[in-house]
């Protein structure tokens, strides 16, 4: 059972990484790229480091693991926010249809 | 077959996606978004690499770069929109 957990969340936190990049890449606008750049990567990370959690043997291994796991798990929303609400101030107005894609 | 393998290759094919983005992206914010992004993949790459190696050495490396990942990008944004980095 428990040898089964890494083959599962690791090919789909992989999967939910590759999605998160091709939507930074493929999306028109800037404030719709932040999307999968908070959301996806957030998920990827955590699915990735809790899949790698039953592959460790020493328990210092381990505890870096969530430790790594807890400090993106709050810094990455924080700096995504950080980063809209910069370019929110700074005068960036949202993409509408009307207008031409910067892509 | 090794599902840590799996997850290296593909995180290492988004983190070339996010590149161009990074490169090409036009003005600045979009440039740190892509930045912040490497940041985060690297470290989740740093700890697949870590198992891949069997060295427990690489975790610590990603902690640290975890950490100066998030420093660095409020700095390059307080830097951004205030022109200097003091109080």
């Amino acid at each position: 059972m428990i040898d089964t957990i890494p083959w599962i969340l690791l090919p789909l936190g992989g999967f939910i990484a590759l999605t998160a990049a091709i939507g930074v890449l493929r999306f028109p606008d800037f404030y719709s790229r932040l999307h999968p750049a908070g959301t996806g990567d957030t998920l990827a990370q955590l699915l990735v480091l809790l899949g790698l959690l039953p592959l460790v043997t020493a328990w210092e291994d381990g505890a870096k693991l969530v430790m790594v796991t807890v400090l993106l798990f709050v810094t990455t929303p924080t700096a995504t926010h950080a980063i809209s609400q910069a370019a929110h101030l700074e005068g960036l107005r949202p993409w509408t249809r009307k207008e031409e894609s910067d892509g | 077959m090794n599902p840590v393998l799996i997850a290296s290759v593909l995180v290492l094919i988004g983190l070339a996606l996010v590149l161009i983005r990074t490169l090409r992206g036009p003005g600045v914010f979009d440039r740190i978004l892509g930045v912040n992004m490497i940041g985060t993949k690297a470290v989740i790459l740093l700890c697949l690499l870590g198992f891949l190696e069997d060295r427990g050495g690489f975790l610590d490396i990603a902690l640290l770069y975890a950490l100066i990942n998030f420093v660095g990008t409020i700095a390059i944004l307080k830097f951004v929109e205030f022109r200097r980095l003091g109080a």
